[in-house]
């Protein structure tokens, strides 16, 4: 699971949970994947993300590398943001472990770089 | 593949994609064909804008057919498969899109406008059957079509190809996604084939769009792909020899009468009856 499917996911499905984000990450095996880079397509989505689940994200799986707190102005020219914010997003991959619902603690376990977000019949 | 039977009524999706019929879904080379041509139609369906790296979701992305077209494309995308050993596959194949295993009946859980688009390929006819005891089909449908209807963005579609088992199913399913806040319809390609007729529901978000014409619908417009159009002259020979065509009514009204023939009398009336009954209890 890359961080950028993370900054993405909730747990709203899930009966009384009003927003179930962001999930915690519990993470016991982490992986760096080489992506090709995009900047249009990096540039087009960090206004999408909610940054300080990204950062925070970053920091529980110790891929921080000296990602900003804050997104700089003037982001789309700004190269070096630009190609840190694709590492963290695209380039770091959770290959097991567990996401925490904020609300309600449920783990949805991480096997294979795959979450899994099943409930049983009670928890929808 | 099943002899016949649709696979939805052979068992839950989660169990017919076993780990045997996954690597035979990824291994049977026409199979393969077969989806990547629904896939490029389905995202020219969904009318991306040119040359832009979008982010899709895939549902019931399975071994991750659909997914490598998606990333031939350039798009990225995160798929959604409720059979553990489909993404097992799609995980060995190295797919480029983040994988989740999860029920779509339950909702989607995305943050709001996530998504530019988002496609299905042969999977929305097994959100319309009830494989749990607990499963009601129509909130199911209301569930993934209302939270999928918040994870687009404004503007966005999604095109769904899937094999409905009847008019019934049809209509189940457009009156959930109206009823969830999509607009759109049916675009049926080679309507008149039934070896190549493909069905798509196209969903917009955000505002009624024009929906796309089905290919080989235009007169004039290149055949069915792999027909051969003699069809006109086959019947007219048959005509000319004195025989009923096959299927034509004078052909089911003697084959009626040959069969009475051969049943009892009285056997015969019997059956008649039961055959209006049924016919009543029908809508």
């Amino acid at each position: 699971m890359k961080l950028l499917t993370h900054n993405m996911l909730t747990s709203k499905f899930m009966k009384g949970v009003t927003q179930g984000f962001p999930l915690g990450i519990m993470a016991s095996e982490v992986k760096e994947v080489e992506v090709d880079y995009n900047p249009e397509f990096i540039s087009r989505m960090i206004p999408k993300l909610e940054w300080n689940a990204v950062y925070q994200a970053a920091e529980s799986v110790g891929k921080l590398d000296g990602l900003p707190k804050e997104i700089p102005a003037n982001m789309e020219t700004d190269e070096t943001f630009l190609k840190k914010a694709h590492h963290v997003l695209m380039e770091v991959e959770v290959i097991s472990g567990n996401l925490i619902c904020p609300e309600t603690g449920r783990k949805f376990p991480i096997n294979n770089g795959i979450p899994n977000m099943l409930l049983n019949e009670e928890g929808v | 593949m099943a002899s016949g039977k649709r696979p939805e009524h052979l068992a839950p999706p989660e169990i017919f994609y076993n780990e045997n019929e996954a690597r035979k879904y990824t291994s049977n080379t026409r199979m393969i064909e077969i989806q990547l041509k629904m896939t490029e139609r389905a995202v020219e369906l969904i009318a991306l804008p040119e040359d832009t790296p979008c982010m899709i979701l895939d549902l019931g992305c399975g071994s991750g057919l659909s997914g490598e077209t998606l990333t031939e494309q350039g798009h990225i995308w995160v798929g959604v498969d409720i059979s553990k050993d489909m993404l097992d596959v799609a995980q060995e194949r190295e797919v480029e899109g983040d994988l989740l295993l999860g029920d779509i009946g339950q909702g989607m859980s995305f943050r709001p406008g996530t998504f530019d688009g988002a496609i299905s390929i042969s999977a929305l006819q097994w959100l319309c059957n009830a494989d749990k005891k607990s499963h009601n089909p129509v909130k199911r449908l209301y569930t993934f079509f209302s939270t999928l209807y918040s994870s687009l963005s404004r503007g966005s579609r999604a095109v769904f190809q899937f094999y409905p088992e009847n008019g019934e199913q049809v209509e189940l399913i457009t009156q959930q996604a109206m009823k969830a806040g999509f607009t759109g319809g049916l675009v049926i390609d080679y309507p008149n084939s039934t070896k190549a007729k493909k069905m798509f529901l196209v969903l917009f978000v955000g505002g009624q769009q024009q929906l796309p014409r089905g290919l080989g619908t235009v007169p004039g417009e290149r055949g069915v792909p792999g027909q051969v159009s003699n069809t006109n002259a086959r019947q007219r020979s048959k005509a000319a020899r004195g025989k009923p065509l096959k299927k034509s009514r004078d052909w089911i009204l003697e084959k009626k009468r040959e069969k009475k023939k051969a049943r009892k009398g009285d056997e015969s009336r019997f059956k008649v009856h039961r055959q209006k009954k049924k016919r009543s209890l029908l809508k």
